[in-house]
């Protein structure tokens, strides 16, 4: 780290009897010694202080001036000067202009009633998050009827393909990729354990059930709850610092019809698309890994995933991607609502909109399994 | 500071080119700045002011030509020697710049802290006065730059800007979206600054009432490159935008001020 006080042109002080001499570089190079050795200055009688020998004065060295002064006459002694050079009065007489206050102390409370009215406002605050959110979906739901009654004037039609390729198009390749993956580490992981019972050819349904009604859908929309979610905040956030919000609906135009509808249709129609190629390359990855660790071949993979997995399978899982794409958007363009007129809560909120967008996800996966499980599904 | 000091040159641009892309918006610009002046640098909108106060102080990297500062060359300035020029300047952006994730009180003394070794009474201390003589309440001290006002943005920004007793302050529009009355107290303060603290001031604006008021002289920036001088001297320019800038209804009202 460089410093300033390393250069150390030499400040000095020297107390005689009533004089009280200064000289050399008053500056904040030397402040940190100053402030030390002046601190620990004593008399017992009055001072004047001569100041006259001065190089140099900065506002910080002034302070230090000032403060010892104000401390001497604290002390009950009569303080004269300080003598210095003309063109440094200025600095001093508005230095002295300066009234330090001291900055009131902040209110503290008791630890545990601190802790307690943390908790209560935390409480509070979900609640009434959780209570507004509602107030939207409410609205966003009489907006979307709306939208199907009347779809040639209410739907924005390029706004929402636009946003199945921003969200579904452009999603591919990761999606995609991450799937791939899922399949390959599920299937060897079913190698490796089936092994042991020589039972590895069902490691195939395994795959196919595990893939396709869970976790093709629950990845996919655990990415798109990442990468959109969090999109959706940042942009209507933006639009919101920028006051676009703002001169939208002094235009009279809807934001819920501009901007939300066109997010949630075309995520609702992009996710379960998004959620099929998924469960396609997961399958993929998982035969690749079955073909090299196993030696079964394509045909053969494929008789077994037909015994393994019907239709109802892959439809228990895609039947949940409309809900999620639905969950993740109006999420997403909630948060993006709430920012206030500042760069810093695009940031936080965008956060909490991902968070919050994956939490709810999982909530409503673990919802699906019981419920399709007392279905018998 | 001192008196016999005062032809001192503290920053010496020559033959500065800066382009963006093809666009040039510097060419061939010479400029000075001598100690204990308060220079304000004018031009249109988008003519490049502000882009030459960030290439002085080392934000830009230009295309051809020297700037030194403090007699050292920003270009080759490097590491220690970078840090001990920019020790030497303060520099208030448009909006301020606070940290926001700062109280007022830790903006101020992110710069002390970094670059003394003061004890944290002192450093209190500094912040206080600093924050006196930028004319802001005590109270602003323990408040998060969210909750300030513009006006009080740009003030807390100043009084960063002070925190090392810099030499040389650079101000980028410090009075833009602020009322009359608070910048005429920005003026003022200015003034009152550099008086007192024997700063030389670079100021980026727009106002031609903070330049009558604060300004030593101007530096017009007009067709990428630099005429300076008192603003009784550039009004004998014969330059169509420097007529049209001091001359224009707005420019004679604001200098129909200093005669009454």
């Amino acid at each position: 780290m460089t410093s300033i006080d390393s250069a150390s042109p030499d400040a000095w002080f020297r107390l005689e009897k009533n004089r009280l001499e200064i000289g050399g570089d008053w500056t904040i190079r030397d402040s940190a010694r100053l402030d030390r050795e002046l601190r620990a200055l004593k008399t017992d009688q009055d001072v004047r202080i001569d100041a006259s020998q001065l190089g140099s004065l900065d506002s910080t060295g002034a302070w230090l001036l000032l403060r010892t002064r104000r401390a001497l006459e604290e002390a009950g002694h009569k303080v004269e000067g300080p003598d210095l050079p003309d063109n440094y009065r200025p600095l001093l007489d508005r230095l002295n202009e300066v009234k330090l206050m001291a900055e009131p102390a902040p209110r503290r409370h008791a630890s545990l009633v601190r802790r307690l009215y943390q908790i209560g406002k935390a409480t509070m605050h979900a609640l009434s998050q959780a209570y507004s959110m509602l107030g939207y979906l409410g609205r966003v739901t009489v907006e979307t009827g709306e939208v199907i009654a009347k779809p040639k004037h209410n739907l924005r039609l390029a706004a929402t393909i636009n946003q199945i390729e921003e969200t579904g198009i452009n999603a591919l390749p990761i999606v995609g990729l991450l799937s791939f993956l899922i399949g390959v580490v599920l299937a060897y992981q079913g190698v490796d354990q089936l092994k042991r019972f020589g039972a590895e050819v069902f490691t195939i349904n395994i795959l196919g059930v595990g893939l396709l009604r869970e976790i093709a859908g629950l990845i996919t929309a655990i990415i798109v709850a990442g990468r959109s979610g969090s999109a959706f905040t940042a942009q209507i956030g933006t639009m919101r610092v920028n006051e676009e919000i703002d001169a939208m609906q002094t235009m009279g135009l809807n934001t819920v019809d501009t901007l939300v509808l066109p997010r949630i249709i075309g995520l609702v129609i992009a996710l379960p698309l998004l959620t099929f190629f998924a469960d396609l390359m997961g399958l993929l990855g998982g035969a690749a890994m079955c073909y090299f660790d196993l030696h079964i071949t394509v045909p053969v993979f494929i008789r077994q995933l037909q015994d393994a997995v019907s239709v109802s399978t892959f439809l228990v899982g895609i039947i949940k991607a409309p809900v999620f794409a639905f969950v993740i958007a109006l999420v997403g363009c909630y948060e993006g609502f709430q920012v206030e007129r500042n760069a810093a809560s695009v940031g936080s909120l965008t956060t909490r909109s991902v968070v919050e967008g994956i939490f709810l996800v999982i909530v409503l996966d673990a919802a699906f399994s019981i419920m399709f499980s007392v279905l018998g599904i | 500071m001192a008196a016999e000091q005062k032809t001192e040159t503290l920053i010496k641009v020559r033959g500065l080119v800066t382009a963006f892309g093809s666009k040039l918006v510097h060419d061939h610009l010479d400029l000075d700045v001598r100690r204990g002046e308060v220079l304000g640098l004018v031009g249109g909108s988008g003519s490049g002011k502000s882009v030459l106060m960030r290439t002085i102080i080392g934000l830009n990297r230009p295309k051809e030509g020297t700037v030194e500062v403090f007699g050292q060359k920003i270009v080759e300035a490097e590491g220690a020697k970078m840090r001990a020029l920019e020790m030497r300047w303060g520099v208030l952006f448009q909006d301020g710049a606070l940290f926001s994730s700062f109280t007022v009180k830790e903006n101020i003394q992110v710069p002390l802290r970094e670059y003394t070794h003061m004890s944290q009474a002192l450093m209190d201390e500094i912040a206080a006065i600093k924050l006196a003589m930028v004319g802001l309440p005590p109270d602003t001290a323990r408040k998060y730059p969210s909750e300030l006002s513009g006006g009080m943005k740009k003030r807390a920004g100043l009084a960063r800007a002070l925190a090392l007793d810099p030499e040389l302050l650079f101000l980028d529009e410090p009075t833009s979206g602020l009322d009359p009355i608070s910048a005429n107290m920005f003026d003022e303060l200015i003034k009152g600054l550099s008086e007192s603290l024997g700063l030389t001031v670079v100021m980026v604006t727009h106002d031609l009432d903070s330049l009558r008021a604060v300004a030593t002289r101007v530096a017009v920036l007009v067709d990428r490159k630099i005429k300076s001088g008192t603003i009784e001297e550039l009004r004998q320019d014969k330059n169509e935008w420097i007529q049209e800038y001091f001359s224009g209804p707005r420019g004679r009202a604001a200098l129909a001020g200093k005669a009454a």
